[in-house]
């Protein structure tokens, strides 16, 4: 049914674009410039051979034009433009889209191999099942980052022929490993695919093994090409005053000094750290998505079971991966500060950090969704009510701190209202905009959401470890102690100045990280073989959580266009900052409302054509064609044929 | 007490004892923590909050009761379950009748208080740290913002003699010229200040000077409201292009010198 559907739209398509290629074709020709008649007919009288001073006029701009052209020397173009668009937006929306294939590409491989890994270590062929479901998104996917890594290429040799002839200059020794890599990316990825069940677990292991690793190879080498961007060279304490200096990798004209410093250069790795973490979480989240649309679609309760099962490993992949990411992005942004002040309060405290207000109600929204699926989904097991009376309690400690990290320091308001505050910061909720609030906010939103994880665990289980209690009162200690030391820093960080204050960010993610360490550690005995009140029913969840589960890669996908042009953007009018100017006609900042626009439209763009890969991949699980049952399928469709 | 407004808040947390006592149903409970989180956001703070702000805290307050209303089969029962006997039950006819009419009527009376607000000219937010150039030039030397450093701060492990005698002249440069917009004590609450809006900066702000390296000081110092970057303009800045009037030296010097009587270290190249 679906297939002679589509069938049926691409034929409705084919026919819709030759009506409008003819239209199109007969426009032109009716908007072609005629001769008046008199002047046919003075032509006629005149004959062949004259020409209307009007003919004259035109064939002498020709040839002048003709002339010129041959006289011109030949010249490098600096920029070229795209009509409409713009070529900013232009590479703006390639590179995006090539980014957000590339990072799914590079993800998917990363937990597909932990979970057959886990299959194999457990005997149990179902992990192997799921990670080959997994393994079946990339096929069509390493074909569209190809796709769309050759478009950008192409679009900035056209449009930016000058600046990407100076990435060249610096970066060509480059560009052959990152090709053989990527050549060896396309052998491992196609054999741990199509390799599934032929070679052995072990050979199959090192397959994807090695995939991950080469994978992970290329995104280091084009890591190297655009943090140079922003940071060409590292920072070294050259004359031992115990103060960095900074080292360029380029000369003031920007030659090239040192190939190392440019790759290896001040922004590199806290990117490559970042990227890594944001990629499982981002390919974690796109792979729920693909579950939860095979769940709706699904027919069976065997299939329900098992989109179900599948969105839930892919849903807990993206918020383990994404517990840490507010760290590594914080670590990132440390970095950038560091760097360069100008960059760091452009970021943090000029146009740009109006964004971070919608990073934050982007990342709030994604807390709240995986909580309310990890909630919903304690309807899977008998006995999940003793639970339930929790969630209120932590729906509220999620809000408020939601809320808290959706403060702006400043906000926007109206001049009665500025002049009732008595300036742009309302006397109480200053305090709430301020780096200590987030940072408490942040991490007490980790903890609930863990909290939320292990009454899930917990949920129609009962520990028959001898020392249950003392394990569980350990465990409240833990969690209770961490919360409470981060919340100390918070209030305490109002009374200290701010180098101090910005160093407690590291005891409150550390007493966080640990928390969630510790208390992993004793909750794997203590739930060990635990009695269980009931079977978990995969399957058996409200529709509406695979709405939530789409919504969560919805949002991860808009973060990282929107933090994607954040550090991007901050160059300003550089191409490569401090080095190479932007002249071209794009060379401004364009408002926050127009970049949020392009962010919004590439994700769209995106959803769009990762639309096309789900059911390019739910292709292979459908009945292989047969003449006899196509036509009892679909014979509304072919009816020409059957009917 | 603590900026909030005591009678609305007593009077919210009253009507919450009252539903606790009759144990009232989720739905009521949901309906209730809406509206009294809206009562608060409007009325609950003795300097109002931005409408802006009150946008985002109820969008978040109506995900998070949503959420919880169909966090779980029996929580979405008790919550659609009263409404389904308001539009079915013959009994509430009246009831739903007196709905059918009240919400259409709050929606219109929402848009009326909407549009029925007086006339303001647009409001602008403030950016407190201006992003800086990547250098500029003072007085015919170019200033690498990156790398530039109050060339006499050394001093103060060095020579601390000449230490002092900078920061004795920077203390006669502020108190010639700045004290009379930032204040006596650096407050940002000189005589001038309260004709300001917005106010002068506070250097005592532990947000402020620590932050910041020495060079970003230099560059406000020097350039003044008229340097100040296009982005994010209309800045309502008051500060002097004070190159036009103090050399290089007592520009730095006044730096040091703001920086020592507040007790703060300029922020150092490559600190995080």
């Amino acid at each position: 049914m679906t297939r002679n559907r589509i069938l049926f739209g691409i034929g409705v398509l084919a026919f819709v674009s030759v009506i409008v290629t003819v239209r199109l074709g007969g426009f032109l020709v009716d908007n072609e410039y005629r001769q008046p008649d008199r002047q046919v007919a003075a032509q006629e009288e005149l004959g062949e051979a004259e020409l209307v001073p009007r003919q004259q006029g035109i064939a002498d701009e020709q040839a002048a034009d003709e002339a010129e052209a041959r006289a011109r020397p030949y010249e490098e173009a600096e920029y070229r433009t795209v009509p409409f668009v713009g070529s900013r937006v232009t590479v703006w929306v390639l590179a995006q889209l090539h980014l957000l294939f590339a990072a799914f590409v590079l993800a998917v491989p990363l937990f597909a191999f932990i979970i057959e890994f886990v299959g194999y270590v457990k005997k149990e062929e179902r992990y192997n099942k799921l990670a080959y479901e997994f393994t079946k998104l990339l096929s069509v996917s390493f074909s569209m980052t190809a796709t769309f890594g050759a478009f950008l290429t192409f679009a900035l040799i056209i449009l930016y022929p000058k600046f990407t002839n100076y990435l060249m200059h610096i970066f060509s020794p480059t560009f052959l490993p990152y090709v053989l890599l990527f050549f060896l990316e396309a052998l491992f990825l196609y054999s741990y695919y199509y390799g599934w069940g032929k070679f052995g677990p072990k050979m199959h292991l090192f397959l994807g093994f090695m995939l991950n690793i080469v994978g992970t190879a290329i995104m280091f080498i084009a890591n190297a090409w655009l943090t140079f961007m922003m940071s060409p060279g590292k920072r070294d304490d050259i004359d031992g005053d115990g103060v960095p200096d900074f080292v360029s990798a380029v000369s003031e004209s920007g030659a090239l000094l040192s190939l190392r410093d440019a790759f290896f250069n001040f922004t590199w790795m806290p990117i490559n750290i970042h990227r890594i973490i944001a990629n499982v979480a981002f390919g974690g989240s796109i792979a729920a998505a693909y579950a939860a649309f095979r769940y709706l679609q699904a027919k069976s309760d065997e299939e329900r079971a098992h989109f179900d099962w599948m969105g839930y490993v892919g849903n807990f992949v993206a918020i383990i991966a994404f517990l840490p990411l507010p760290f590594a992005g914080y670590y990132l942004a440390a970095e950038i500060y560091a760097f360069s002040q100008t960059l760091g309060i452009q970021m943090m405290g000029g146009t740009f950090s109006w964004l971070f207000v919608l990073q934050a109600a982007l990342i709030g929204n994604l807390f709240l969704g995986a909580n309310y699926y990890l909630w919903l989904g304690m309807g899977r097991m008998e006995g999940g009510v003793h639970f339930q009376k929790f969630i209120k309690w932590l729906l509220i400690a999620i809000a408020l701190c939601f809320a808290v990290w959706a403060t702006p320091r400043y906000a926007i308001s109206s001049v009665s209202e500025i002049a009732a505050m008595g300036g742009s910061s309302h006397p109480q909720l200053s305090y709430l905009g301020q780096m200590s609030a987030k940072n408490t906010a942040v991490n007490i939103l980790i903890l609930s959401t863990y909290m939320s994880f292990l009454l899930y665990r917990r949920t129609g289980r009962q520990s028959i470890h001898p020392h249950r209690q003392l394990l569980t009162r350990a465990q409240a200690i833990v969690f209770s102690s961490a919360a409470a030391l981060v919340i100390f820093y918070g209030v305490y960080g109002y009374f200290v100045d701010s180098a101090t204050r910005i160093r407690f960010a590291i005891p409150q993610v550390y007493s966080v990280l640990a928390a969630l360490v510790v208390i992993t550690v004793i909750d794997l005995p203590l739930y060990r073989n635990a009695a269980q009140s009931g079977e978990t029913k995969w399957g058996r969840i409200p529709a509406v959580s695979q709405y939530a589960l789409i919504f969560i890669a919805l949002s991860f996908t808009w973060l990282m266009g929107l933090m994607g042009y954040v550090r991007s953007g901050l160059r300003q009018e550089w191409h490569v900052y401090g080095v190479i100017l932007d002249t071209s006609p794009d060379a401004y900042t364009p408002s926050l409302g127009f970049a949020t626009q392009v962010v919004s439209v590439t994700v769209l763009i995106f959803f769009g054509l990762i639309g096309v890969v789900f059911w390019l991949s739910s292709l292979s699980g459908k009945k292989d064609y047969a003449p006899g049952a196509a036509a009892e399928d679909g014979g509304r469709l072919e009816g020409g044929q059957t009917a | 007490m603590l900026g909030l407004n005591l009678p609305v808040v007593i009077v919210l947390a009253a009507v919450g004892g009252v539903l606790a006592w009759r144990r009232a149903n989720t739905l009521t409970w949901l309906l209730y923590t809406w509206v009294a989180l809206w009562a608060f956001f409007k009325y609950g703070f003795a300097v109002p909050i931005p409408r802006s702000v009150a946008t985002i805290y109820l969008g978040i307050t109506g995900l998070a009761l949503v959420c919880f209303a169909s966090s779980s089969r029996e929580r979405l029962s008790e919550t659609v379950q009263p409404i389904a006997r308001l539009i079915l039950e013959p009994r509430y006819r009246l009831a739903l009748a007196g709905l059918l009419v009240a919400l259409p009527a709050l929606a219109a009376y929402n848009v009326y208080a909407d549009l029925n607000v007086p006339l303001e000219a647009p409001g602008f937010g403030r950016e407190v740290h201006p992003p800086p150039p990547t250098e500029m030039t003072v007085h015919d030397e170019t200033v690498d913002m990156a790398t530039a450093e109050n060339p006499y701060l050394h001093y103060n492990h060095d020579d601390p003699e000449l230490y002092g005698e900078h920061l004795e002249n920077g203390r006669r440069v502020y108190y010639e010229n700045c004290f009379w917009c930032h204040g006596d004590g650096m407050g940002g609450d000189g005589m001038f200040a309260h004709g300001l809006n917005p106010v002068p900066s506070n250097f005592n702000d532990v947000g402020t000077l620590p932050i910041l390296q020495s060079s970003f000081v230099h560059w406000r110092i020097a350039k003044g409201a008229p340097g100040l970057p296009g982005a994010g303009t209309p800045w309502d800045s008051m500060m002097p292009a004070w190159e036009k009037f103090l050399t290089t030296e007592e520009m730095w010097d006044v730096n040091l010198f703001i920086y020592d009587f507040n007790g703060y270290e300029p922020r150092a190249l490559g600190q995080h």
